[in-house]
């Protein structure tokens, strides 16, 4: 271990008295003077035309100050990457999310009131709800100018040659594995607040994680109003969770600015947990077939992954989660040969977005069971099997992917070594394994993969920052924080983070992809080492010597062999400044990582370097009910290096309960288009009751290019839950669960299966 | 209907005028401009919104505002001392990692507080169980658990076993003054 002073300390979370105290604002709490509240009226049919919508009686309910329609938005003001979504929908809606009529009021009870009062004809039309059903030939059209439920995206990618390898393969197994809908389930539900100033420039509160993103989607409705110019100011409130479902902006975004336009008055819109439920994106729901190989001594010769998404009504970023399915498809463990294909495909449910993985979790879902299988298959124990098979630093990967650290193998030492300390297996318990390949380097899926950082100092020795990046809880506050404070020798408490506000902070893509801690880390140490040269040159002409015999530590700067020469940084930084033709010390970064966009063929060196980890579960499962008992939970994640390992241990406790909740019991109960289980009582969370012994070893690499060796972590937690339980299951009692959630109903029937089987 | 009720809030002996059909979370945080009590459901499922009203731990957005005439009601702005030192279960959510996106935070240490007024050393199932109301998407529960662990230990007037302030407290504490240089090798 280095000897840094700030750096790997465990630094209390720089908000949590703040939150402690109940004084942190979330978009709950923001109040403007003026301001109205807008609500929202959904589609009553997964498929239909509109035909008549009266709102008259809307509009005449005392308080209220305006009410649109599909018909009030302009032509060009198409959301997400595919363009098929309008804010409000005016001929036809695609599924009960869809956005027919909004209103604002004095009140959210006369709002709601007037919500009630809109009276909407249908002409309900044949719809359809199985992706795979939505492909046949005489499947209704979810967009008929679109000609075909699927969508139009190049999910493909091929490498090596799959059918001759599969040949040459002494064991196969094949399998079809299904992944459903889950939600973030973020306590803080969404909302916004949009106001224009006189001028008809445009503020947006919004609890958002790609303010530089939000604010140029928010530019394109301006231009769409007639507003091309315009300024854009995004502030966040503090955020109450994240987990990816913030990477795109959403309709009710859209609507309170046009709500706040039409009225000049500021417009919050404010959702409750029924519309949290209803109106937010999923996590992207999946089918996979899977083929997987290898030879006698258990090397993997191929891979094999045919996928269908159902894409639902609109389009969101949930339709490109292939891309990041293609990292673990190609690049967890050395498989030399892979093929994988997957369709989007249109269909009247719910839509999906980002959430905490990217598809990666779903992928290795069907990876790591298959590995299971495959090990079983071959005779080879499942920890030896994947053993064989690590990733080391150096190669590199069928897509491209060249990994620089890699601690896969002493994360799947470290767990082995932890589960099987525990006493022997009883009657009805298995373990069950499963790794992970992720990001940890940035993630080039835009333009720019960057961020920038402002720095200044002021005469008592303290920093602000002004950073890119966003903290939604996870911590990034902690590691901007923690970071300039090793480089410039000051405490954490000395470095005040400010991330909230596109008028002072500069431009980031956004945070996802666990590239904060790595990305926006890297800026604010570029800004730091800039600040500290100024700095020490400065010292150095002071004590006459040269910058590099100066030390840097615990707010003094001193001459290394000369002691009796030092000073306070504060006095040093009054000193510059006061001098003639004074200094304030002021430093600014845009770090840009040198990773690859995708090419055509998907390949490339999508990240600067990669995170590993391996989850390790002992189960109980109960033969008479079906229940899985978690015992003993090891996540062993090589992070290149823990900035704070108190945070990072509660990314990966948050990342494990939350993957045991995909694995296990959480699920967006959908029939015939329409959610049956909106609320908290009905989708099953785990609580405190359900908490489970976790273990996180941590394995530090030393990554080369990470700020101080660090890679990220925000996502990997609850990648590889799922598959590690279901292997756990099957070591268990036998028998495979192949559909996510595993319930208890599930496993009793695959057991009652087995044993007529027998 | 209007009517005026009269109760303990924080200490403070409040009288205010009320409607009939108001939650105690719309009296705290849209009459009275009390925003540390969180709306996470309005359902009673997620317990972002818990107070105490004498000695209970409850779900304000399902209590009446009207049934709380003559009664103590305590939430986490009650919490902090005026001195600005935190409670002990403040001060251990903050130190042991309790706290992420923070918006269970009050509600949790709420219930938590409910819990140990009236056994500091209550085991852990007796936490889970306290807690099991109190949603949390961000922690997966390790680090509250440890949390409210650790502030029933100090509570019950046992040291605790953990640092109470940055783990290590070698270098990171120390102040200016007291830096010599020999101890450094930069």
């Amino acid at each position: 271990m280095k000897d840094y002073t700030v750096v790997g300390q465990r630094v209390p979370k720089l908000d949590a008295a703040q939150k402690a105290m109940g004084r942190a604002e979330y978009i709950q709490d923001v109040r403007l003077p003026g301001m109205l509240y807008g609500k929202i009226l959904y589609s009553s049919h997964a498929h239909a035309k509109i035909t008549a919508m009266d709102i008259s009686r809307a509009l005449a309910l005392p308080g209220v100050h305006a009410v649109l329609t599909g018909k009030d938005i302009p032509s060009k003001m198409r959301m997400g990457f595919y363009k098929d979504n309008p804010p409000l929908k005016a001929a036809k809606v695609c599924c009960f999310r869809d956005e027919i009529a909004a209103v604002a009021a004095v009140s959210e009870e006369v709002a709601k009131k007037a919500v009630r009062l809109i009276e909407v004809e249908y002409e309900p039309l044949p719809a359809v709800f199985d992706p795979e059903a939505a492909m046949e030939k005489d499947a209704p059209l979810v967009h008929e100018a679109h000609k075909s439920n699927v969508l139009k995206l190049p999910w493909k990618l091929h490498y090596g040659d799959v059918d001759a390898a599969e040949k040459a393969s002494a064991f196969v197994v094949e399998d079809r594995f299904t992944t459903t809908w889950v939600t973030h389930c973020c306590l803080s539900t969404s909302g916004a607040v949009a106001l224009f100033d006189a001028s008809d420039n445009l503020t947006v509160y919004s609890n958002t994680q790609i303010p530089s993103l939000a604010q140029k989607d928010f530019q394109e409705t301006l231009g769409a109003m007639g507003l091309k110019g315009k300024r854009v100011r995004v502030i966040k409130p503090v955020i109450g969770g994240g987990f990816g479902s913030k990477l795109d902006t959403y309709a009710y975004e859209h609507i309170a600015i046009l709500l706040a336009h039409k009225c000049r008055k500021p417009v919050k819109i404010l959702f409750d947990r029924k519309e949290e439920f209803e109106a937010t994106s999923t996590r992207q729901p999946t089918v996979i077939y899977i083929r997987q190989g290898c030879d006698e001594e258990g090397h993997l010769t191929f891979r094999d992954i045919r996928m269908v998404l159902d894409n639902g009504g609109r389009t969101s970023w949930g339709a490109t989660t292939p891309s990041v399915m293609m990292m673990p498809i190609t690049s967890l463990y050395r498989v030399p040969n892979v093929r994988y294909d997957a369709k989007c495909v249109y269909t009247n449910n719910t839509y999906a977005q980002a959430m905490r993985g990217y598809g990666n979790p779903q992928a290795t879902f069907a990876i790591e069971s298959c590995m299971d299988m495959l090990a079983q298959k071959a005779g080879i124990d499942p920890v030896t099997f994947r053993r064989i098979n690590r990733n080391e630093p150096g190669d590199e990967t069928p897509q491209g992917f060249k990994i620089t650290s890699c601690g896969l193998g002493q994360c799947i030492d470290a767990v082995e070594k932890e589960l099987t300390a525990d006493s022997p297996l009883a009657d009805g318990e298995g373990i069950g394994y499963a790794s992970l390949i992720h990001v940890g380097g940035g993630a080039r899926i835009y333009k720019s993969d960057g961020c920038g950082a402002i720095l200044k100092m002021d005469d008592f020795g303290k920093v602000d920052i002004f950073t890119g990046g966003t903290d939604m809880g996870q911590g990034l506050d902690n590691m901007i924080a923690q970071i300039v404070a090793e480089e410039l020798g000051l405490l954490a408490e000395d470095i005040n983070v400010v991330h909230s506000d596109t008028d002072v902070c500069p431009w980031d893509v956004g945070a996802h992809a666990s590239r904060s801690t790595f990305v926006a880390g890297n800026a604010a140490l570029g800004a730091a080492k800039k600040a500290r040269q100024t700095l020490l040159a400065f010292a150095a002409t002071l004590f006459e010597t040269a910058p590099e015999d100066l030390v840097m530590k615990n707010r003094m700067v001193w001459v290394k062999n000369d002691p009796e020469k030092s000073m306070p940084v504060d006095k040093l930084l009054r000193k510059a400044h006061f001098s003639p033709g004074g200094t304030m010390l002021m430093a600014d970064y845009f770090y840009d990582p040198p990773n690859e966009n995708m090419g055509k063929d998907f390949r490339c060196n999508l990240s600067v370097t990669y995170s590993f980890g391996v989850h390790g579960v002992r189960v109980h499962v109960d033969r008479e009910t079906g229940k899985v008992q978690v015992k003993n939970y090891v996540a062993a994640h090589d992070v290149g290096r823990a900035i704070n390992p108190m945070l990072l241990e509660g990314q990966v406790y948050g990342g494990v309960i939350m993957g045991l909740g995909y694995a296990l019991s959480e699920e967006v109960m959908i029939k015939d288009g329409q959610i049956k289980n909106p609320n908290f009582r009905d989708y099953k969370l785990f609580t405190a009751k359900d908490a489970v012994p976790i273990t996180a070893p941590v394995i530090e690499t030393d990554d080369p290019d990470g700020p101080f060796g660090a890679k990220g972590i925000g996502e990997p937690g609850c990648v590889p839950t799922a598959p590690a339980v279901a292997n756990a299951i099957c070591n268990a009692v036998g028998v495979r669960i192949k559909d996510l959630p595993i319930t208890p109903e599930k496993v009793l029937a695959a057991i009652q299966a087995q044993s007529k089987g027998s | 209907m209007t009517k005026t009720i009269s109760f303990i809030l924080n200490g403070d002996e409040i009288s205010c005028d009320i409607q009939d059909h108001w939650t105690l979370l719309h009296l705290l945080r849209e009459e009275l401009g009390l925003i540390g009590t969180k709306e996470g459901c309005g359902n009673g499922e997620c317990g972002a919104c818990t107070v105490i009203v004498d000695q209970l731990a409850v779900n304000s957005c399902l209590y009446l505002a009207a049934d709380i005439q003559g009664k103590q009601v305590q939430t986490i702005e009650g919490l902090a001392v005026h001195t600005g030192s935190l409670h002990p279960i403040q001060q251990s959510f903050v130190d042991n990692g309790g706290i992420q996106c923070g918006f269970c935070t009050p509600g949790m240490i709420m219930s938590a507080k409910a819990l140990l007024d009236k056994d500091p050393e209550a085991d852990q199932e007796a936490v889970k169980h306290a807690l099991a109301g109190n949603i949390c998407r961000c922690t997966g529960y390790v680090q509250i658990l440890d949390s409210v662990a650790a502030a029933g230990r100090q509570m019950a007037g046992k040291k605790t076993d953990k640092a109470a302030g940055y783990g290590d407290p070698g270098p990171v504490t120390r102040q200016p003054g007291d830096q010599t240089a020999g101890e450094v090798t930069p």
